[in-house]
């Protein structure tokens, strides 16, 4: 590691990798921070995505793929099984990756595109000068070091400390954040190339448990409630241990994790004077499904496409920065955020009763794009007087 | 005053995102607490496994 770079990236999942490659990929250096030992590494993922939305970024390779998706389902409150197919029988519409071999892909592209890597180095503070962020003190292995920036990228994730230190107030609303907890299960009874959402206050309140295959008889089986509703003796895990011993008794448990995704709007402003932040740092998590390895990948990648403009023209103010965060809101992404938000917020203050009215009025559809979005405009078709209790949201859904 | 019960912590980060005082950080697999810690639960309420306390100082 340099003292020097044009860009520093501190942390190393989706959004670090996606940004130091596009930064060196346009013939800046940099480099990327990560205070964990190994990239990929405990993973803290369902693990989902879309075939397009993952196509946008790099070819599917059955290295880091674990499973193929063709369809999904949704058991309502009362076990009522809601299948959902693609048009086209048979069609992948997604995929579960393997994110331990996943993320070490990205990142190793980022290197062997030119960036430096450095993992079990932690960035301990910003180095700030005349109100701009200049670079970051770094501690790798009981060495501190200062390491400049002309921009510094925080893709520091959930936990995200470095924006903070900034002066940029990054605190989840305690109801907003999913408290989550996942169990690689094996040797269980799946569909392997399906996966199922559970809803219900007695399974999930205001969240949803999942099982999302990675192999023929493997998944990630998993749960993420309201912040608001968890508490002693019934929290996430709770609630996942309860499940997994009426449903899968004799599944084997292979790996264990816990985690916190923000369903909450993202940060008011995700820039400021030499800093530019990304991925579930800047809280851009879809607030519907908590999906995020798309969202981070994509501003990682934007982030770093407007450092390289920025530093060309040699402003990286706060001002010149704002392009980052008016291109992300304005995009496909930034307004599903900002609609999803919305039926997140519909959806959670239903009660059990009115789900299962909702989910048995539409028990098979065809989805012809398989995306969220048709599901919900599915629904709606089937239950116009939903348009009239969304309210203003509806027009933005037609 | 906030413990950790670090045989029960899964690392995770859950409660770093909602202390409303910045004073949790997720060193690896190492939960730090500030001294601007409050005690003020909200991070042992959302823990998913249960692995922070409030308890009274003696």
């Amino acid at each position: 590691m340099k003292n020097k770079y044009d860009v520093l990236v501190i942390g190393g999942g989706p959004a670090g990798a996606l940004a130091a490659k596009t930064a060196v990929d346009k013939g800046l250096s940099a480099c990327i921070v990560e205070k964990r030992p190994a990239i990929g590494a405990p993973v803290r993922c369902a693990e989902g995505i879309g075939k397009e939305a993952l196509q946008e970024f790099i070819d599917p390779n059955p290295r880091w793929i674990s499973a193929e998706m063709t369809g999904a389902g949704i058991v309502a409150p009362d076990g009522f099984l809601m299948k959902l197919e693609s048009n086209l029988a048979g069609n992948k519409v997604g995929y579960i990756l393997d994110r331990k071999i996943f993320d070490r892909e990205l990142v190793w592209r980022a290197a062997e595109a030119g960036a430096d890597v450095a993992v079990k180095t932690r960035a301990s503070s910003p180095i700030i000068e005349n109100g701009y962020v200049i670079g970051a003190k770094v501690e790798s292995c009981g060495n501190v070091m200062n390491v400049t920036a002309d921009v510094v990228i925080a893709a520091d994730g959930v936990e995200s400390k470095f924006s903070r230190w900034c002066g940029i107030d990054t605190t989840v609303p305690v109801r907003e954040i999913m408290s989550s907890v996942q169990y690689v299960l094996t040797d269980i009874d799946i569909d392997p190339h399906s996966t199922v959402f559970f809803l219900g206050n007695d399974v999930a309140p205001e969240g949803y448990l999942w099982i999302f295959p990675k192999g023929e008889r493997s998944a990630n089986v998993g749960i993420g409630i309201s912040g608001k509703k968890s508490g002693e003796g019934h929290r996430a895990k709770d609630y996942l241990d309860r499940f997994v011993k009426k449903t899968f008794p004799q599944g084997k448990l292979i790996e264990h994790i816990a985690g916190g995704v923000s369903v909450c709007r993202p940060l008011d402003c995700t820039v400021g004077d030499g800093l530019i932040i990304t991925g579930d740092a800047a809280r851009v998590v879809d607030p519907l499904t908590g999906g995020g390895i798309y969202n981070s990948m994509y501003t990682g990648r934007l982030a770093a496409e407007v450092a390289v403009e920025s530093i060309g023209s040699g402003e990286v103010s706060k001002k010149a920065l704002m392009v980052y965060d008016r291109t992300w809101r304005a995009s496909k992404m930034g307004k599903a955020i900002e609609r999803n938000y919305h039926i997140k917020e519909y959806l959670i203050r239903l009660p059990d009763t009115k789900l299962n009215e909702i989910i048995h009025s539409v028990s098979k559809i065809n989805l012809k794009e398989f995306t969220t979005m048709s599901l919900i405009k599915e629904i709606i078709c089937i239950n116009p007087k939903l348009m009239i209790e969304l309210g203003a949201l509806a027009a933005s859904i037609r | 005053m906030l413990k950790v019960h670090r045989d029960i912590c899964g690392y995770c980060g859950c409660c770093v995102s909602v202390c409303p005082e910045g004073a949790l950080e997720l060193i690896d697999a190492y939960l730090c607490i500030e001294k601007s810690c409050t005690s003020c639960g909200i991070c042992a309420k959302v823990c998913p496994l249960g692995a922070l306390e409030v308890v009274n100082e003696k």
